[in-house]
């Protein structure tokens, strides 16, 4: 497993916040080889550095000290907006509380990756119709978020999420805010992404969501507690 | 990220609150309109008077009874307090002077005219034939005053084109008499309509030969010489001329004062240029109100959006991309704040010309440009900060409030 395609490497990463005159170790001395195509739950209570985990992967932060390989390349040491191009290209976020824009319509937001990425409109109309199409939205696509259901809009989060074809996709709680059916929904959706090669991170609470994953990561007090693969059908692609 | 997406990106963002744009574009077309109309309204006052004043005629030397005292106060001014008249003597030798062309005395007094049982007071002015060519004045009927020595004159009057309609109504009034006083006068010609100068409208004018006038008004005294020099560069030998020759007509006492018309003009141009300049000032003050007004809106817009914020670095927008966005929206707001109130300006300059038509409150174009630019400036240099306080923000924290 710990080859040198991994997709994602962590060595010795460190990450302190100061609040007020406390030290909060978030992350100490995390290792971590993630290779393409995995399903990972990462558990553990609250304060325990997940977030911080997720959003280090997902370059919204940097470790203290530490090394972090992305796709083969020391994605530490970028500057900010190479950092931005990467999150572009290789990252989809989904959030707990879907982080959708108010003003704009369920179709605009799907389209936001690809606004920002610099893509011509006539392939963006493209894009986006199609991911309406895969997620099921075509009578919602005109629609504003306030207009929507809860798993509508995780729907369209998801579809914002993998619009740019990411390789890497991190869900933060991404069935916190949703009753249990339509979470479920959204986490079968995920699924079938990562079945599509897709490396799957997901940080919940949930034992249930985080026992259906191929490979669970439990953190207390900002160190990997146990690093456990359940599910041997692995579904590594790179 | 493209700039007609960051155009869309921002205008979709400046629309999603719609109430706050349309008071910030109010209040931004409220600076622009403030500096059009109110430099239209200086501005047209400048030109008003410029006009007012270049109509009396071209290269005008005019000279003025009495002196005017730059030098303090004299004692000597007690004794000698009434000047000698200015005569028409003063004007024929004026006359003779090189670079000199047309010379009119000019005697102004109000009086009553009286034609077929109807009376009307109105302003009489005595001056002898060159009168026409140096105020460049037209008929619409018959001649003007014949060109006689100025010590007669036969008695004929040229009316005013308002005179003659409420005298005579649509019938020829030439070869009419009217009365002036207690003089019978014939009437040879009639003014074209709509001739003004020196604040008084030529349709209201009698107009006679001097001798008349001053037998009239029992006078010897002129009211002003008006000489026309040969061309412009005469203007410059001609007064210092005028100015001794009337001296020494005066047994040394310089109690006349000539002036120039370019000098006048200049210096009413230079005082309203002035005014106008100071005007527009008082008005960018307001178009610096909107930028601070902006600013605000914009941090508030930040403060609001921070979420979005978060979301667009995720989603892989670079800080400088967050930061074209917010100064994109600045910018906008301003540009239609500043096309609204020039729009707004341009109205309330056209509703002024309606109001008084005479008055050509036209607003300058440097006002228009200038006012233009403090609007886009203001909305550039106020957007900048909030822009960078959206690129800086962490997403982190950005992403961790909820919607």
């Amino acid at each position: 497993m710990a080859s040198a395609e991994a997709l994602i490497r962590l060595m010795h990463i460190h990450r302190t916040f100061y609040l007020g005159d406390s030290k909060v170790n978030a992350l100490r001395d995390v290792n971590l080889t993630i290779n393409q195509g995995e399903y990972i739950a990462v558990m553990g209570p609250s304060g325990s550095g997940k977030s911080t985990l997720l959003n280090l992967l997902g370059l919204l932060d940097r470790p203290d000290s530490g090394i972090y390989h992305l796709a083969g390349r020391d994605v530490t040491t970028l500057a900010p907006d190479e950092q931005a191009q990467v999150r572009s290209e290789h990252i989809g976020f989904i959030f707990q509380s879907f982080h959708l824009v108010p003003r704009l319509t369920a179709a605009a937001n799907i389209e936001l990756p690809l606004i920002l990425a610099g893509i011509n409109p006539d392939e963006r109309v493209q894009r986006v119709k199609q991911a309406i199409h895969e997620y099921g939205l075509d009578d919602r696509a005109q629609h504003r978020p306030n207009e929507l259901s809860g798993g509508q809009r995780q729907r369209v989060a998801v579809a914002r999420a993998t619009v740019m074809r990411p390789t890497l996709l991190l869900a933060d709680e991404p069935t916190g805010n949703l009753d249990k059916v339509t979470g479920e929904e959204v986490i079968h959706l995920l699924e079938t992404l990562n079945q599509h090669g897709v490396t799957l991170i997901v940080v919940t609470h949930d034992q249930a969501i985080g026992a259906r994953a191929h490979r669970q990561i439990t953190m207390d007090d900002g160190a990997v507690v146990t690093d456990t693969i359940t599910n041997s059908e692995l579904n590594i692609t790179g | 990220m493209k700039l007609t997406d960051t155009l869309r990106f921002a205008s979709y963002a400046a629309m999603g609150s719609f109430v706050r744009t349309l008071l910030l574009v109010l209040a931004m077309s409220i600076g622009v309109a403030s500096v059009v109309v109110l430099t239209a309204l200086s501005d047209g006052a400048r030109r008003y008077v410029v006009d007012e004043f270049s109509s009396i005629g071209t290269n005008l030397v005019i000279v003025l009874p009495g002196r005017s005292e730059t030098r303090g106060f004299n004692p000597a001014n007690l004794v000698t307090s009434t000047p000698r008249d200015l005569t028409v003597n003063d004007a024929e030798a004026l006359l003779r002077l090189s670079g000199v062309k047309l010379v009119s005395p000019l005697l102004i007094a109000t009086s009553e005219v009286n034609a077929s049982g109807k009376l009307r007071e109105s302003m009489l002015v005595g001056t002898n034939a060159d009168y026409m060519q140096l105020r460049k004045l037209k008929l619409s009927l018959g001649r003007f005053l014949s060109k006689t020595s100025s010590k007669g004159g036969s008695p004929e009057v040229v009316l005013g084109a308002l005179i003659r309609k409420e005298l005579f109504g649509t019938e020829n009034p030439i070869g009419k008499t009217v009365r002036i006083g207690d003089k019978k006068l014939r009437v040879v010609g009639v003014l074209a309509e709509g001739g003004r100068g020196m604040g008084m409208s030529s349709d209201e004018l009698l107009i006679v030969p001097i001798a008349i006038a001053q037998t009239m008004l029992n006078t010897n005294t002129l009211f002003r010489i008006l000489i026309e020099a040969q061309s412009r560069e005469q203007i410059d030998t001609v007064k210092p001329q005028v100015l001794k020759t009337i001296i020494s007509r005066h047994e040394g006492e310089e109690d006349v004062t000539v002036i120039t018309q370019d000098a006048v003009l200049e210096t009413f141009d230079n005082i309203l240029n002035v005014l106008t300049l100071g005007i527009a000032g008082i008005a960018a003050i307001s178009l610096a109100v909107a930028g601070i007004l902006v600013m605000n809106v914009m941090l508030v817009s930040v403060t609001q959006r921070t979420a979005e914020i978060g979301l667009l670095k995720a989603l892989g927008a670079t800080s400088n991309s967050v930061q074209q966005l917010f100064i994109v929206e600045a910018l906008l707001l301003s540009t239609a704040g500043a096309i609204v109130g020039l729009g707004l300006g341009y109205l309330g300059a056209a509703f002024l010309r309606y109001l008084y038509p005479v008055f050509p409150a036209y607003p300058p174009l440097w006002a228009v440009f200038a006012g233009l630019g403090t609007a886009l400036a203001s909305g550039l240099i106020f957007g900048v900060m909030p822009a960078r306080n959206a690129a800086k923000l962490d997403a982190i924290q950005a992403l961790s409030k909820r919607y």
